[in-house]
């Protein structure tokens, strides 16, 4: 086995606490109660420990991280350390003064989540009335001269809008917006059959993407964030599981993904116990899907082993309960048809119905099965 | 935007990018939201000069003078017409 590169990023989830309940929140069914969050001092010293092992980039996320108040200090603090700052946002809570406050402590750039279209759409994926505060939040980081970047999450509910989608980003001012399919994992997990699109009305967003890809270049990156479950092949989840980034969550819980916390199987360390350095290149939940030596077949013998490692390990304990098993995206797996399946449940479902009836919203309350 | 670079033009980094030495790779790195860019020393040392201050000539005439060496117009305008149409500099 080569030699273990130090990771490049991290990312830090401050706080589980969020204003928003989006149905396909990737955030963990059990959420992490305030109670148990990571202090600044203890943050502080898994900044310390990231930069010392060879992170370069810092991402501060959630729930949604303008909760704390100690955000300001963490931005000066890693800035100091060298590291590049991104905040991922909701954008709900953000002022004029919190804004120049974060620039003036360094802040690298900001990337602002936006759920729909206008004030309708907008409640219907994330229970809340945030629209205008979000149209607001962009105004602001502009204006305080911080580089904006968007995100939308697609889905059954909204992937018929990213034409509009990405002309609000284009009118907000942002140089980037990431159009992210949904994966599968905590909330979106629980609410797929509801965000579940049809492969056509995949086709046709992707279609609309294209377009304005050509229309906006040179203002706009457009990033399209593959739908796993219409694809023949997985995703290279992470560039390999614990190659390149870490997460570390509001608890001090550390992961080799963000959703990484669905395995069961695996003991994940915490950053209260351990140090950064050893829980990267000595945890056993962290060495356990390294490199490629792990693999079952058909990944192990399979051509394609180096482009995508063997998929996503949370999609495959999520979908078959080990996972150490080949993503079932996979058309290579041999549990391809429980993607196949959800997929093909859609045409018997009707790919129209809107009825939100029965989507189950995030909630920070702890949660009832 | 035209395909090359003007001469004239004043290149600067990105307000999102960020240039820095990490001596953990012992390498340059050119940092992005999204992306880390590992470059070489050639790479570094124009990224480096590109602050909106000097002209694409000046910037030319700096490093042939530091590195003791001239004809590095073409190699260094490439450089920047490829790195513009990443999105690391305007000019």
């Amino acid at each position: 086995m080569t030699k273990v590169a130090p990771p490049l990023g991290l990312l830090a989830e401050l706080s589980h606490r969020c204003p928003l309940q989006c149905v396909y929140c990737s955030n963990p069914l059990e959420l992490v109660d305030r109670a148990a969050e990571l202090g600044t001092d203890e943050w502080l010293r898994v900044f310390d420990q990231a930069a010392a092992l060879g992170v370069v980039q810092l991402h501060l996320s959630g729930g949604e991280p303008l909760i704390r108040a100690d955000l300001e200090r963490f931005v000066r603090h890693a800035r100091g350390l060298g590291m590049f700052t991104n905040l991922i946002t909701s954008g709900v809570g953000l002022t004029a003064e919190r804004a120049a406050t974060l620039a003036a402590a360094g802040l690298n750039s900001v990337q602002l989540s936006v759920q729909g279209v206008d004030a309708a759409a907008t409640v219907r994926v994330a229970k809340a009335p945030v629209f205008e505060r979000k149209r607001r939040a962009a105004e602001l980081i502009r204006q305080a001269g911080l580089p904006l970047s968007m995100n939308v999450v697609l889905h059954r509910l909204n992937l018929d809008r990213v034409g509009e989608l990405i002309d609000l980003a284009a009118e907000w001012g942002a140089d980037r917006l990431e159009l992210a399919n949904t994966q599968y994992y905590g909330w979106a997990l629980r609410n797929r059959h509801q965000l579940l699109p049809t492969a056509a009305q995949v086709a046709a967003a992707e279609a609309v993407y294209r377009q304005k890809q050509a229309e906006l270049a040179g203002r706009v990156e457009l990033i399209w964030v593959v739908p796993d479950y219409h694809e023949r092949f997985p995703k290279p989840c992470m560039g390999g599981w614990a190659a390149t980034a870490l997460t570390v969550a509001p608890d001090g819980v550390a992961y080799p993904c963000p959703v990484a916390s669905v395995i069961e199987t695996l003991d994940f360390p915490s950053v209260r116990t351990h140090s950064l350095e050893w829980i990267w290149y000595s945890a056993p939940a962290f060495t356990a899907y390294r490199g490629t030596s792990w693999m079952p077949d058909p990944c192990r013998s399979c051509d394609r082993r180096d482009l995508d490692f063997g998929g996503c390990r949370c999609q495959a304990y999520a979908l078959t309960g080990d996972a150490g098993r080949t993503d079932p995206v996979c058309e290579r797996s041999p549990d391809h048809g429980l993607v196949t399946a959800a997929v093909a449940g859609l045409t018997t479902r009707g790919a129209t119905e809107r009825s939100a009836d029965d989507l189950i919203y995030r909630r920070y309350a702890e949660v009832s099965s | 935007m035209t395909a090359v670079i003007d001469i004239a033009a004043r290149p600067r980094l990105v307000t999102k990018a960020m240039l820095r030495y990490d001596p953990v790779r012992e390498s340059n790195l050119l940092l992005l939201p999204e992306r880390v860019v590992r470059l070489n020393e050639s790479s570094a040392a124009i990224l480096a000069r590109c602050d909106g201050s000097r002209t694409v000539k000046e910037l030319i005439e700096a490093l042939e003078q530091e590195y003791g060496t001239d004809g590095l117009a073409a190699d260094v305008t490439a450089f920047l017409n490829a790195a513009r149409e990443h999105g690391w500099v305007q000019a």
